[in-house]
């Protein structure tokens, strides 16, 4: 009786030391492991890249990552054209035919106030050296609700100035980058217009629809979509008025910016200068001499902006702890690296230009440290809310009002918030 | 114990007389049977592909339903007081009309006239109605890509327009001439089934009717308004029905040429259905303006078979 007695007292102990020690643990406790027969669990992962390297680079990863785990049978990259990328997944997910991983640009929001995706940040900070606090608070923002991570932030691409030397010289103009202004670059675009009939600058994937690229201009007079909590509309602003009406000049007055309707593809040697996130520069085919910098400064000073990517596991999916073990594994340190070639990453380690000039074939390393690395740390987001597609077409429709040459700017930006504010009141 | 009973009765019938059996499967059963077979397939599919979607449509209409959580709520008539509530609604239905009006008058004009231009013997005949059928057998994504590149500002079209010193407008930017470039694109594409159809019923008019008519000195405007529309009127009333139905459901045209811009001036309601339920991800609602299409066509469908007393002649 009193042995029993002891090893009930000494279980009891050893549980609240277990308990206690575990509280007062710097480092969380492991994730479970799964427990899955082997090869009875197939992942899938929806991405919106259809680049070869880019898929075998995933392909190459996941098979290191088979190779230690008998419990994975396949794990596939689903790649869906970006246009319908959105459209395409939550039609999958509503349908019953979720991915277990998928990439989210502008749709995360939703999907994280839905309560849709698996929290990561316990499972990351307890995967052994994964190193959690690598991770810029910058880069993880977007992807964060009451202090969970629902999705790591693999790619974080500042939006830089791309300049073509070979037209900027055919219409006799020099780029002085040490005062590389808005304002410089309207004057050098209208020249090279009139000069070779050529476009001036070009906002990358604007084309009079997707407005939320035209943050890469107007943050630099100071101005942004909504308030910071995002419920008031601040389209109207005066900033924002300023802002716009440069773009107004630039099309209808200076002609420095290619009107509505105007095919211009930088990449293609159509225009002087675009502004498109450092990641494009895989599009360079050397045809043409190219110069990077960052985002040329407005009224408001120097800024930057950052497009980004996420990706996170589903909890619609049918094997939620495996998706995210091998998240974890996708995105470690080591894997984080690798990845880092094509998508600039979150970590601090591996920011640094030269690191991310190992495997970058199109930029220098100074180029990458001054267009990537020095810009992260302060860089803003595009706008990003909830009901991301329904503001998107409700701005939208609202704004083609501007794209025409005697356009009120006030009034059509004042029409703006008068379709979207019920939408960020929500 | 049954068939033992039967057994008995048969043989208590008068010698030489055979028994007045009553067969199940007698002939008009069998022949009964036969047609629901050679239907059944149609009917699976109405079943599976409208019936179903149909009442599905009408359940989520009732519903509210956030996809990403998976979480269904039942609403009642909360999507249906939407109509009324939705700012976007009036200007969509507008350019339903605009566009449907528009498809539908030209449609049958032109395919009418190419009809009646190529009902005609002379040489290359068939090559000119080849040319004008084929866009029909084109698809209608990369038809309508073909004309966005044309219709830019800078495309083919105002390079054309600029030869003879003409400044074309931006076609795709501004409000009436991008619904007449969608209207006109869906036209051209389109107008020749309605033209085949036509030539057929045309090719169907008796010859000796026009002769006698022009024997008693009628005038060609004379002949083809009382002797020749008349007769085709049955043709007229079926292509009037496939036009108006398919421009109520044209969608690609749209979301490939102006994604319903500028402004709303093109957004149709087949368009918005598709932006409500898989852009917006509003199913309940989305499902609600389907509804309200379906009705609309099956509203003008059953006028238009009312109205063939006044309008039809001719009918079998």
């Amino acid at each position: 009786m009193n042995t029993a007695k002891k090893l009930v007292g000494l279980a009891a102990l050893a549980t609240t030391l277990a308990v206690v020690a575990t509280g007062c643990s710097a480092e969380p406790a492991a994730p479970a492991q799964t427990t899955a027969a082997p090869g009875s669990v197939d992942l899938r992962m929806t991405v919106w890249t259809s680049n070869e390297d880019q898929l075998a680079l995933f392909g190459s990863i996941a098979d290191a990552y088979k190779a230690d785990h008998p419990e994975i049978g396949t794990i596939t990259f689903d790649s869906l054209p970006f246009a319908d990328y959105n459209t395409t997944l939550t039609t999958q997910i509503a349908g019953g035919n979720s991915p277990d991983l998928a990439w989210m640009g502008d749709l995360s929001k939703d999907l994280i106030d839905s309560g849709a995706l698996v929290p990561l940040t316990e499972t990351l900070q307890g995967t052994p050296g994964w190193n959690y606090d690598d991770l810029l608070d910058s880069a993880t923002a977007q992807f964060t609700a009451d202090d969970q991570l629902y999705a790591y932030p693999f790619s974080n691409s500042p939006f830089a100035l791309y300049v073509n030397n070979d037209l900027l010289a055919q219409a006799g103009q020099t780029l002085d980058t040490a005062d590389l202004s808005w304002d410089q670059v309207s004057a050098i675009g209208s020249a090279v217009n009139a000069a070779t009939g050529k476009g001036g600058f070009v906002v990358r994937d604007f084309d009079y629809s997707a407005w939320n690229t035209l943050a890469t201009v107007w943050t630099g007079w100071g101005a942004s979509a909504w308030s910071e909590d995002g419920t008031t509309c601040t389209f109207d602003s005066d900033e924002m008025v300023d802002a716009f009406q440069f773009l107004h000049d630039a099309i209808y007055v200076d002609k420095s910016m290619p009107g509505p309707g105007t095919k211009a593809d930088f990449f293609a040697g159509d225009s002087a200068f675009t502004i498109a996130q450092v990641s494009r520069a895989s599009l360079l085919d050397g045809s043409f001499d190219v110069d990077v910098y960052p985002l040329p400064t407005g009224p408001a000073g120097s800024y930057s902006v950052l497009g980004q990517a996420g990706v996170g596991v589903l909890k619609s999916s049918a094997h939620t702890q495996e998706a995210t073990e091998f998240l974890a594994f996708l995105t470690d340190p080591e894997n984080a690296a690798l990845l880092a070639q094509y998508f600039p990453p979150p970590r601090e380690s591996l920011l640094t230009g030269e690191k991310l000039a190992e495997n970058n074939t199109k930029l220098t390393a100074e180029q990458l440290q001054t267009v990537v690395v020095d810009q992260l740390p302060g860089a803003v987001t595009l706008p990003n809310h909830t009901s991301p597609a329904e503001i998107a077409q409700k701005g939208k429709t609202a704004l083609d009002a501007m794209w025409t040459p005697d356009a009120d700017v006030k009034t059509v930006l004042t029409s703006v918030c008068t379709a979207i504010e019920p939408l960020l009141a929500n | 114990m049954t068939r033992s009973t039967d057994r008995g009765a048969s043989q208590d019938a008068p010698r030489g007389e055979r028994p007045t059996r009553r067969r199940f499967w007698n002939l008009a059963r069998r022949d009964s049977l036969t047609g629901y077979l050679f239907i059944a397939p149609q009917l699976v599919g109405v079943l599976v592909f409208v019936l179903v979607p149909v009442g599905l449509a009408i359940y989520y209409s009732l519903n509210d339903w956030n996809i990403f959580s998976g979480e269904l709520q039942f609403v009642g008539g909360e999507n249906y007081a939407a109509l009324l509530d939705d700012p976007q609604l009036p200007a969509v239905l507008g350019a339903t009309a605009i566009f449907s009006s528009g498809v539908v008058v030209l449609n049958i004009a032109l395919g009418l006239s190419l009809a009646i231009l190529l009902n005609r013997r002379f040489r290359g005949v068939t090559l000119f109605r080849t040319l004008f059928f084929s866009p029909v057998v084109v698809s209608v994504v990369a038809w309508t890509l073909v004309w966005g590149f044309l219709l830019q500002d800078n495309g083919g079209i105002n390079g054309l327009l600029a030869q003879i010193g003409v400044v074309g407008p931006n076609w795709l930017q501004e409000g009436p001439t991008a619904m007449i470039a969608v209207v006109v694109t869906q036209v051209i594409r389109s107008v020749g089934i309605n033209m085949v159809l036509f030539l057929s019923a045309l090719q169907g008019v008796p010859r000796e009717l026009h002769e006698a008519a022009r024997i008693d000195g009628a005038g060609n405007a004379a002949i083809f308004t009382r002797i020749t529309l008349p007769l085709i009127s049955p043709t007229v009333l079926l292509t009037a029905i496939i036009t108006i139905v398919g421009a109520l459901q044209a969608f690609a045209q749209i979301a490939v040429l102006t994604e319903g811009g500028p402004g709303l001036s093109t957004t149709v309601l087949v368009y918005y259905v598709f932006q409500q339920a898989f852009d917006f991800n509003d199913i309940g609602y989305g499902s609600t303006l389907a509804l309200m299409l379906l009705t609309f066509v099956l509203l003008l469908t059953v006028l238009q078979w009312q109205l063939r007393r006044k309008w039809v002649f001719y009918e079998d």
